[in-house]
């Protein structure tokens, strides 16, 4: 369910200045009324509470939660939210999180956008066997490759190293973006290259100059889809990550839930405040989440 | 969605003997000058293609074909594998009633999964698809559970639904005592709350995928159908669900792979042990507790093995069967 195939919608249809022709009402459409505005706000209210639950509970004390499970703050208790952030070991949490998912998405986005570049803009032997290649490894989720991927990080040496899950994330992160680029690449018109070389551009600083600007939204798509990826990724970090000192926040969430199980208000403390960088990361960009697969599966 | 199979040609504008097994070098835009490759243009392919073939070819290629060839050893997992068995660790996984357990379990995800979401998240794709205030505010918002990881998910619901969690104790405030129960440990229930969770995770994601079909439908159909005198039933039935068919079976087929991978959200609220007993373990479960944990590693490639297989099966299934009309080989057969 988690996976996001999405490909590109092709350039044009994506502009905004395709939308005024759109414009005129849509015959399907009904305005909403009252009653569809209380299913939206019941739906709302169903995805939103057990947050709400993680959020409120950690201003709780346990002697509350124990009495009251269901109930409200009463008074609100900063003190689990001030322990944790004053401790290092969220921090240190959140900087390892922070250094897999950038390292994570500069790779991703560095070497996809490369090889898409090559696949959609060259031509060369063996070109559509790449594309196979990458389109095959959809196939191969990493739940399959893990056991062997551990001996083998284990064997290379990287062991509880941040780099030791950045470089397979990176790896498995790389179908998805080819499938993703390669058509945006490709929808660039050849005239442009043509125009770029006869003003004496080489096809590498056509790759610089005109296929990063255009291909962006489909960069920032891929990135953000690896980004996410990274930040919420538990499997192979538990695989990797031994130390306590290089766990990522999914480890460190489920480490501190059992070592303060007994202490449920910190853990939701905890909790809480490990999927704010999440979701302060999903609303800055929320706009091009929602956007890039609703623009993405249109076809 | 059919973009993929767009994308799967090689150039545009340029035809392509489908049966050749590919386009190498049979089909540059007919303004190129047919030419033998030069030195730089070589050395370009090689550095743009180079860097990302390896880490890929050496992080899932690799591993994958590892991990066929460690399924015929018994193996702690360190030094070179030397006890080879043959098939023995795949005759003990297809006897083994904790396998046919978790097996059953990923059928009864995979099935309940689409029986589920698929209905409520087109139901309510043709709710909100239309003009109302908030529009975007609201798919943000339905958003938001498939955005947060797996393990933060996991311990809420966890903490919720203990029998002295919030869960029962809103129930008991609210008069529904009758409906009070060990969500988690009942080994009836528990794979039904298991599916609860699931839906409320995942359903955003279907939601906004078919929101996006919906607005790939063309208005004209609807313009001619209300000229027609179609009510709004006629319309989504005749109309508007059709027309769904590509995006529904492209959401099918995800959910179906998904589902069958299913790990974080199991171990994390279930952990190894109770799971099996709860009646949630699944395949990757059961890899992680008999493989790794138990420091069988030659076993664990066995049980990824057989996942594998498993999906693969299915997906190629699948794509013969479903898929076709649609994708015309798109996922599986790449650029062929």
């Amino acid at each position: 369910m988690a996976a996001q195939t999405v490909a590109p919608p092709p350039l044009s249809s994506d502009r905004p200045s395709a939308k005024p022709a759109r414009k005129p009402p849509r015959g399907g459409l009904k305005r909403a009324n009252p009653g569809v505005y209380a299913v939206a706000v019941l739906l709302i209210l169903m995805m939103l509470a057990p947050v709400a639950y993680i959020i409120i509970g950690g201003f709780r004390t346990n002697a509350e939660i124990t009495q009251d499970p269901s109930g409200l703050p009463s008074p609100w208790q900063v003190g689990n939210y001030v322990d944790i952030l004053k401790g290092d070991v969220f921090w240190r949490q959140v900087w390892n999180s922070t250094i897999a998912a950038v390292t994570t998405t500069v790779g991703v986005v560095a070497l996809g956008l490369m090889v898409s570049f090559a696949i959609a803009r060259y031509n060369f032997r063996g070109k559509a066997a790449l594309y196979s290649l990458y389109a095959a490894g959809l196939m191969f989720p990493m739940t399959v490759a893990i056991t062997p991927l551990y001996i083998m990080v284990r064997s290379l040496g990287l062991m509880n190293e941040i780099g030791g899950v950045i470089l397979p994330q990176i790896a498995f992160g790389l179908p998805m973006t080819v499938i993703i680029l390669v058509p945006f690449l490709r929808a660039i018109p050849n005239e442009l290259q043509e125009a770029a070389a006869i003003d004496g551009c080489s096809r590498l600083g056509f790759f610089w100059r005109m296929v990063l600007p255009l291909s962006l939204p489909g960069v920032i798509t891929v990135g953000i889809l690896a980004f996410i990826g990274s930040w919420n990724s538990y499997l192979l970090p538990l695989f990797i990550l031994n130390d306590d000192a290089a766990y990522t926040l999914p480890l460190g969430v489920q480490a501190f839930a059992s070592r303060y199980s007994v202490d449920t208000a910190r853990v939701l403390a905890f909790t809480s405040l490990a999927m704010l960088p999440a979701l302060a990361f999903f609303s800055l960009f929320e706009r091009r989440i929602v956007g890039g697969l609703t623009g993405a599966v249109k076809g | 969605m059919t973009s993929i199979s767009e994308s799967s040609r090689p150039a545009k504008g340029s035809r392509v003997d489908l049966t050749a097994g590919g386009g190498d070098n049979a089909s540059p835009p007919p303004r190129r000058r047919r030419r033998g490759l030069g030195w730089a243009e070589r050395l370009e392919i090689a550095a743009l293609t180079g860097p990302a073939t390896l880490v890929f070819l050496t992080f899932v290629i690799f591993p994958v074909a590892m991990a066929a060839y460690y399924g015929f050893y018994k193996w702690s997992g360190y030094g070179a594998p030397t006890d080879f068995i043959g098939f023995q660790n795949y005759i003990t996984i297809l006897k083994d009633p904790l396998f046919h357990d978790a097996l059953k379990h990923n059928a009864f995800i995979v099935v309940m999964s689409l029986v589920l979401q698929g209905p409520v998240a087109i139901g309510l794709a043709l709710l909100l698809n239309r003009k109302m205030r908030g529009q975007s505010l609201i798919r943000v918002l339905i958003f938001v559970p498939y955005v947060i990881a797996e393990v933060v998910v996991g311990t809420g619901w966890g903490l919720m639904l203990q029998s002295r969690g919030a869960v029962n104790d809103l129930l008991t405030k609210m008069g529904l005592d009758q409906f009070v129960t060990e969500w988690l440990s009942d080994p009836d229930i528990a794979i039904w709350t298991l599916m609860g969770i699931i839906t409320w995770k995942y359903v955003g994601f279907a939601v906004i995928i078919f929101l996006a079909g919906l607005q790939g439908i063309p208005d004209e159909l609807y313009e001619a159908a209300s000229i027609d005198g179609a009510s709004y039933w006629q319309v989504q039935r005749r109309i508007t669900l059709p027309l769904l068919g590509p995006t529904t079976r492209i959401w099918a087929f995800l959910s179906m792979i998904g589902s069958l991978q299913l790990f974080d959200l199991v171990y994390i609220i279930w952990g190894q042990y109770i799971a099996s007993t709860a009646g949630t373990s699944t395949m990757a479960t059961y890899m992680v507790s008999y493989g790794r944990n138990a420091g069988s590693f030659g076993y664990g490639n066995a049980v990824a093995v057989v996942i594998f297989l498993i999906s693969m099966i299915a997906a190629l299934f699948y794509q013969r069967f479903v898929l076709r009309r649609d994708t015309e080989g798109a996922i599986t057969g790449g650029a062929r």
